[in-house]
């Protein structure tokens, strides 16, 4: 049974790797200077022919299409192995690193998907395509362990309020993260006045902060009642809600830095561009919390290690 | 005084709010990453063992202490300080803003961020009746001076704000509070066996600078049974799957109750929580001296050393004649001997066996000093011997006895299972959640409230009053901005309005807040 729920992620992994070349090469494509054609146009002079569609445009275009339809496929996958993995450990499959991680980034492709469907924001697929095969890939190779009941400390409701919370929040600030360091490379080329190729295609930058912030101010209490829900559990499992245990602290730190990133949003001096950073640096201590701590410390959380 | 004042300033401005959270996440990540001494007081020795080189230096700098070390108090107290003397004044200019109307309407309503003019087809009375119940409709403050129309909505944001950050400072109270008055002991209790709420009882406790033995609720509890249970498959095996201690607990007057500790479920009595936070197996047995009096009787806790149970103990029967008896070696829930030794190779109580050496020599003398139980002082013992001069050990299942060569027996009748229950009172705590359920809730208002300033203005022109409204959002991240003028406007009987919509004009009002 673990080998089924195991191949269909594994799978993904594999469709996501393929849909970030095809969304590579849709960048590659748009980089391709927009101005040769419109100086054949100038240069024809004569009588005005439509132009053809470009054949750069095109292929853009085609493998922005293709990219996006490998993702969903490898949603399908990515899906199907979170769900068979809870039918075949019989309980909700969230109870160590590898179910936490496979989980979390079936969020955060559910919640692209949409965005793309709804809004038709294909600019996210690469960088979101790379950020799902390389989870996904580790997932698949470094964190795989095989299915196992639940230690007796993770058998509570808080348990499933906790960790739902908690990778619904890491898709949030993953696709937040991405969104704030697309507005700094997009911020750097509107004040070198370098947009062009894939830069063009996304947003304008205070868009794409406005969007960060908006996905982050969803994420942010979502974190809070994460912590809170954990400290709920950990005074039932351990009998004190709060004990300075490395995850504790992680979690503490990466709220801290999202609380900054939050007043560094109407601070003069700091909004825009140090803002960006810190909601980088706020996913980055997100992820130390879930792989560093687990690797490099010992706590009480059962599943430290993988 | 200036530089007080100057001090102050700084102190209390987003620019350090903004740091010292970030010094508060800088400063939290030592105490994660190196072993702390309240937590694991024995993985700092080893550390230190480990790393002498730069042991004296951390230790002077509390790095093995960093959530009780100055330095990480000062940086909290600052924010706190900080906060607290900003959000007191932001306090003053709310209750102001909120007890008057709406700001006048501005000269020039077309520099906005939005704005929309159009002919109306009503009265300028009417168009301004018009604008007005519409924008109450749509719960916004209202504020008529002559040929214009002031709104303003979104009060309750700068209210979610106050109230987070009070909320927030009352829960530092609540845990300073908790930590001041709380305690938390841990006791051993063997099946079969009771505990008393009782500061004697406990081998380990700790409580804060407030609290009196008298805090402690008066109950006792029974543990009658204790069931574990773990993996016996492949995977994970050994691992815990059950653990339930069933107990009976007396307080107050009435008769003692039936009740479960599960490790997610304690046992709440009065308040105060009994926790299931550890296990063991105590072996029961007899020591028999040789004139054939029982010397000791009963189980003994043994203390486990690694996953598998394999646990350590001493018997000890100073009752013994005409020599001293001391045991000590290993409780093995599930015994092999092989090339490693003797050890065991699963946690639950499969084939049980103790293997044993013996200590004796002359009897002791009371000296009321009290002695560890889990440890065999041997001054003035040594090695029992056979009458070749090889030292006893031995190994012994459940149900077997051994004649020793003195002529006194050990017998192992039985074994049984111990709890360690962890006893904790947290009068601080109902504080800590209440105050977090109000940040929670302040900080939702403060983030999804928009604030929103509208207005309207009739004017008369050449032909026939015009009306022109504008609009701007205090904060950014709102949507629907140019809807609501062009509605505004609509409501104010215009058919077909000229919209504009102005990003350079973008007025920051946050700055100075
Ligand atoms: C322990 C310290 C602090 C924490 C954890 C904290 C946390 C937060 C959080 C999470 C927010 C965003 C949510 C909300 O708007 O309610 C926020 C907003 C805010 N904080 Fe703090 N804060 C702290 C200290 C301070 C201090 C010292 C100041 C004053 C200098 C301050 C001023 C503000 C202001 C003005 C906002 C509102 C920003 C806006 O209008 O959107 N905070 N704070």
């Amino acid at each position: 049974m673990s080998a089924y729920t195991s191949l269909p992620m594994v799978l993904s992994a594999v469709i996501y790797l393929l849909a970030m070349v095809a969304h590579a090469a849709e960048w590659a494509a748009a980089r391709k200077p927009e101005t040769v054609p419109v100086r054949e146009l100038v240069g024809a002079g004569g009588p005005v022919v439509l132009a053809p569609e470009e054949p750069a445009e095109h292929r853009v275009r085609l493998f922005g299409r293709i990219g996006v339809a490998l993702t969903a496929v490898g949603a399908i996958a990515h899906i199907a192995g979170v769900v068979l993995r809870g039918v075949a450990a019989d309980r909700l499959p969230w109870g160590n690193m590898y179910e936490f991680v496979t989980s979390s980034l079936a969020f955060a492709v559910v919640f692209y998907l949409v965005l793309v469907w709804r809004r038709g924001w294909t600019w996210l697929g690469l960088p979101v395509t790379l950020l799902l095969s390389v989870g996904q890939g580790l997932a698949v190779t470094v964190f795989y362990v095989a299915i196992a009941p639940l230690v007796p400390a993770l058998h509570s409701v808080w348990f499933i309020i906790h960790i739902v919370a908690a990778a619904v929040s890491a898709a949030a600030f993953n696709v937040a993260a991405i969104a704030a360091i697309l507005y700094l490379i997009r911020t750097r080329a509107e004040a070198r006045g370098t947009v062009a190729g894939y830069l063009a295609r996304l947003p304008k930058a205070s868009a794409l902060d406005d969007f960060s912030f908006r996905v982050h101010r969803f994420a942010f209490p979502l974190w809070t009642f994460t912590i809170l829900a954990g400290a709920v559990w950990a005074d039932y499992a351990w009998g004190r809600f709060w004990g300075w245990d490395p995850k504790e602290t992680w979690s503490l730190v990466t709220w801290v830095v999202y609380a900054a990133y939050l007043h560094a949003r109407v601070t003069a001096g700091w909004k825009g561009v140090r803002a960006a950073w810190l909601a980088i640096l706020g996913v980055i201590t997100f992820w130390f919390n879930f792989v560093g701590v687990n690797l490099l410390t010992v706590g009480l959380h059962s599943y430290a290690g993988i | 005084m200036a530089l007080l004042r100057l001090f102050w300033v700084q102190l209390t401005s987003m620019r350090t709010a903004l740091l010292l959270l970030l010094a508060l996440a800088l400063v939290a990540i030592p105490g994660s990453l190196l072993p702390q001494r309240p937590v694991a007081p024995i993985r700092v020795s080893d550390w230190k063992e480990a790393n002498p080189a730069v042991a004296d230096l951390y230790e002077a700098l509390g790095l093995f202490d960093v959530y009780g070390s100055p330095w990480f108090a000062a940086v909290y107290l600052l924010l706190t300080v900080s906060l607290i003397g900003c959000i007191v004044p932001r306090i003053a200019v709310y209750l102001r803003s909120v007890r008057q109307p709406p700001a006048r309407t501005p000269k020039r309503l077309d520099r906005l961020p939005a704005s929309a003019t159009g002919t109306t087809t009503l009265s300028a009375d009417a168009a301004l009746g018009g604008a007005e119940e519409w924008l109450r409709s749509k719960r916004f403050r209202v504020r008529r001076d002559g040929d214009s129309v002031a709104a303003e909505r979104g009060y309750l944001r700068e209210f979610g704000n106050i109230l987070f950050h009070l909320s927030f400072a009352l829960m530092l109270v609540g845990v300073a509070w908790n930590t001041m008055l709380h305690y938390k002991g841990e006791v051993v209790i063997v099946e079969g066996q009771a505990f008393s709420n009782n500061l004697t009882q406990y081998d380990d406790f700790t409580a804060g600078a407030a609290f009196r033995p008298a805090n402690l609720q008066p109950f006792t509890i029974w543990v009658d049974s204790f069931i574990a249970k773990f993996e016996t498959g492949d995977v994970q095996r050994g691992a815990a799957r059950v653990f339930e201690a069933n107990v009976r607990i007396a307080h107050g007057a009435g008769e003692p109750e039936q009740a479960m500790i599960e490790v997610n479920h304690p046992l709440v009595v009065d308040g105060t929580q009994v926790h299931l936070i550890g296990h063991g197996y105590a072996p029961v047995v007899t020591v028999t001296d040789p004139n054939g009096d029982v010397a000791f009787s009963g189980p003994v806790v043994f203390l486990p050393q690694d996953g598998n149970f394999t646990s350590l103990g001493v018997i000890k029967a100073p009752d013994a004649r005409p020599n001293y008896l001391g045991f000590e070696g290993f409780f093995l829930p599930t015994a092999i001997v092989d090339e490693q030794g003797p050890r065991s190779v699963f946690p639950d109580a499969l084939a049980p066996e103790l293997f044993v050496n013996v200590w004796t020599g002359p009897p002791r003398d009371e000296t009321g000093r009290p002695e560890s139980v889990y440890s065999l002082t041997k001054d003035g013992l040594e090695q029992m011997r056979t009458p070749e001069g090889n030292v006893v050990t031995f190994r012994i299942a459940p149900g077997q006895a051994i004649d020793l060569p003195d002529g006194s027996s050990l017998s192992f009748d039985d074994w049984r299972r111990w709890t360690k229950l962890q006893v904790s009172d947290e009068p601080g705590l109902w504080l800590v959640i209440t105050s977090v359920g109000l940040a929670v809730a302040g900080m939702l208002l403060s983030l999804y409230i928009r604030p929103r300033r509208l207005w309207v203005r009739v004017v008369e022109g050449p032909d026939g009053p015009r009306v022109e409204a504008g609009g701007l959002d205090r904060a950014d991240s709102s949507t629907g901005l140019d809807e609501d003028v062009t509605g505004l406007a609509a409501a104010a009987g215009v058919l077909d309005a000229t919209e504009q919509h102005c990003d350079a004009a973008v007025v920051d009002e946050e700055e100075d807040a």
